[in-house]
């Protein structure tokens, strides 16, 4: 039977390469495969970069992207103490409501509240964009293939002028990592963007690189949790596995006995 | 040779009037198994567990889930984020339902490599495939609730092909719908046959189980029980056995929970449902793949969807199709070729599925269409008839002791 198997393998495999070669012409480029932080079986999320990422998106892009799924509260898990969180929450005033008389009003934002998205509504933030949506950021690096690939590459993909004979319709602008090339956001990240707290310098790669761990961390924020979880479960059933394959062993040796008893 | 029920005072009262034990007895432990059983025979109760984790994690997912069209995609982020292990419950149930189908393909390939279908297990054979049914409706429905782009998008095109059928069509996917597209009244009614349909699953994993013990077991040689010499029970033999296997598919499972989680789904579907917004590729999840191919490989949309149907429904008769009198694919020198042919071309129909509908693929894709179909239809008869089989062994007790006497002799042959 192995025989069959292997050959089984190995006549799929090559007729997946033939037509993969066959195809792979002719689509966007690849994002570059960077090596994140918080991959691998004990990747964690850098803290630091987290925090300076979390600066790029609360002066850079908040401004256009709403981030729903994230509380003030939430940024105790990136290393904000107590005080810096309610500090932060201050900031931003939300709606809330109705009091006594009936009427909504606004007052200053506690940990508990979500994050203030910047318009009130799908048409006012398409308004404000010459008709195009910015996206929710929570699950931004998710919700790509390439994920935090994809994000880095396009954050640091957009070009001045677009190649030769490429027609940029008004109002666009051209990143070469955008599905067709042609986006409504203008490039957000320059150099010196932000002036960060912790006196990193803040070259459009090492903001890109911040702001993107910030959001896999938003999108996927029990990520440490689950490896460490994951870690110990499967040691656990390891170990289970080896000593239920010595009971089966066992167990099964007797029914041999019995055939060379007769 | 019976294993007595236990003398307790309680369990004796209750066996009086119930005979539980007596009965959970006879078919945990003392049902006989044929001795020769390999570890494809472990799949049906990985199976199972598979059937009760998703009951479990599901049942927990449902007291924090909302089925409504504003609130599905926050609640289950709600689940990810803010319910204690949440994120496990819900990494543990949407992996969990890949980790069925894995088990359940290798079980259905497994009957059909060793014949388990032939008489006289026909109508164990019709249970599993209504089980295949049961659970491909379940984990459609299922991958609807959490109402990303692919949940809906994924439901518009699949209830769509219904409104394929002649004259009825149209009304009938109003009908499935409760209005005039995929809305808040297809997500609750999801909701509830996703819930319900697994619990139909139970009873007919019962029924597939009372035929299965009533006819007893296949086994590898493909041979009939002849003598209780050629039987083991069920415990401590097959108990021990699945205990291992299912511990190491419960290892992988967990591979993909923790450190694999959004491998298998799709990345849009971490947007939120949009019905302005149509996904650059619409696929479904890769269980479904196969099925997906041959339905694009008829150009016509009936067709497709007659074809999709068929290539399961042909399963049901396959008892007949199949005219071979051995089992057992060990003594049958050509379909033991035939078989991993025809496992290749339905892999190759998923890999078809999950690729943009375009040139080459196409072609492919109806090539293996075509030969699935031909498979049944015309290598399975003809095959029967023309091939030359293998003598079988005289019990499978007998080809135990021969095997044995072979490998402390050394192989000579
Ligand atoms: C001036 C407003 C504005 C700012 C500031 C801005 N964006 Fe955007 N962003 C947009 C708009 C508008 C779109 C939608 C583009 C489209 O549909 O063509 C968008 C789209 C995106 C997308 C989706 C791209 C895709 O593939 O669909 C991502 C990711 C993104 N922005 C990230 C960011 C990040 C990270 C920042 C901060 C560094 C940022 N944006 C700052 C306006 C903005
Ligand atoms: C045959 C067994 C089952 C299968 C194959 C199955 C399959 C699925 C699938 C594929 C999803 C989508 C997962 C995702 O992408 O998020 C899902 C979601 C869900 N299922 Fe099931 N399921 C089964 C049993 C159950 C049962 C018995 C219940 C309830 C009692 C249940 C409750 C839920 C809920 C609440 C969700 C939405 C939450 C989520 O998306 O994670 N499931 N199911």
């Amino acid at each position: 039977m192995l025989k069959y198997v292997i050959s089984f393998f190995a006549s799929i495999t090559l007729v997946f390469f033939i037509t993969n070669k066959l195809y792979a012409a002719g689509d966007a480029p690849k994002p570059p495969n960077i090596d994140w932080h918080q991959e691998g079986i004990f990747g964690t999320y850098d803290k630091a970069a987290l925090i300076r990422g979390f600066q790029v998106f609360q002066e850079v892009c908040a401004s256009c992207h709403s981030l729903n799924f994230i509380a003030f509260r939430n940024l105790l898990e990136i290393g904000f103490s107590p005080e810096e969180v309610k500090l932060i929450a201050a900031e931003y005033e939300v709606e809330d409501g109705p009091d006594d008389e009936g009427e909504m009003f606004m007052r200053s934002a506690r940990p508990s509240d979500y994050w203030p998205a910047p318009f009130a509504n799908d048409k006012a933030a398409r308004a404000a964009n010459g008709g195009a949506m910015p996206p929710d950021l929570s699950l931004i690096t998710k919700s790509k293939v390439a994920g935090s690939d994809y994000l880095y590459a396009l954050l640091t993909g957009y070009r001045d002028e677009p190649p030769e004979g490429f027609e940029l319709s008004d109002g666009m602008y051209y990143n070469d990592y955008y599905p067709g090339h042609q986006i409504a956001m203008p490039q957000p990240i320059y150099e010196e963007s932000v002036e960060y707290i912790d006196g990193t310098e803040a070259t459009i790669e090492q903001l890109s690189k911040d702001v993107t761990q910030f959001l896999a961390w938003t999108a996927e924020p029990k990520l440490e949790e689950r490896k460490r979880t994951g870690l110990k479960v499967l040691i656990f059933l390891a170990i289970f596995a080896a000593l239920a394959f010595v009971i089966y062993k066992r167990t099964w040796k007797r029914l041999k006995i019995k055939d060379t008893e007769e | 040779m019976s294993t007595p029920v236990p003398q307790n005072k309680v369990v004796q009262w209750i066996e009086y009037r119930l005979p539980v034990f007596s009965w959970a007895i006879a078919h945990g432990v003392d049902y006989p198994a044929p001795r020769n059983l390999n570890y494809w025979w472990t799949f049906g109760s990985m199976a199972m567990i598979m059937l009760v984790a998703q009951i479990v994690t599901g049942v927990l997912l449902s007291m924090h889930y909302t089925a409504h069209v504003d609130h599905a995609f926050d609640s289950v982020e709600h689940i990810m984020r803010d319910v204690e292990w949440g994120w496990l419950l819900r990494y543990a149930h949407a992996n969990g339902a890949s980790m069925f189908f894995v088990v359940v393909y290798v079980h259905i390939f497994r009957a059909l490599y060793y014949g388990s279908y032939k008489a006289p297990r026909e109508i164990l054979w019709w249970f599993g495939i209504m089980l295949l049914l049961l659970m491909m409706a379940t984990a459609f429905l299922g991958y609807v609730l959490p109402w990303g782009q692919m949940s809906f998008w994924g439901a518009t095109v699949i209830t769509n092909l219904f409104s394929a059928i002649p004259w009825i069509g149209g009304d009938l996917v109003v009908w499935l719908w409760g209005g005039f597209s995929v809305d808040n009244p297809t997500l609750n009614r999801f909701f509830s046959l996703h819930y319900l349909l697994p619990f139909v699953m139970c009873g007919m994993v019962f029924l597939h189980l009372w035929a299965l013990h009533h006819r007893k077991s296949n086994n590898p040689l493909g041979i009939d029980i002849k003598s209780p010499k050629d039987t083991m029970p069920f415990s401590p033999y097959c108990t021990t056995k699945d205990l291992f296997t299912g511990t190491v598919m419960l290892f992988v499972l967990f591979v993909f929970v923790f450190y694999l989680p959004n491998t298998l789904g799709e990345a849009v579907n971490y947007e939120k449902a949009n019905p302005l917004q149509t996904p650059a590729h619409i696929v479904p999840e890769w269980y479904f793949l196969p099925f997906y191919a041959i339905l694009r490989s008829v150009p016509d949309k009936l067709g497709g969807v007659i074809a999709m149907a068929a290539a399961i429904l042909i399963l049901f008769v396959l008892p007949w199709l199949d005219t071979s009198k051995v089992r057992s694919a060990r003594f049958r020198p050509i379909y033991k070729q035939l078989f991993w042919v025809f496992l290749a071309d339905c892999v190759v129909l998923g890999w078809i599925g999950a690729m943009p509908a375009e040139g080459v693929y196409i072609v492919i894709g109806r090539i293996c269409t075509i030969y699935y179909f031909a498979h049944f239809i015309l290598i399975m008869p003809l095959l029967g008839r023309f091939e030359k089989t293998l003598p079988l062994p005289e019990s499978i007790h007998q080809s135990i002791l021969d095997k044995s006497l072979k490998s402390k002799t050394g192989n000579i042959s």
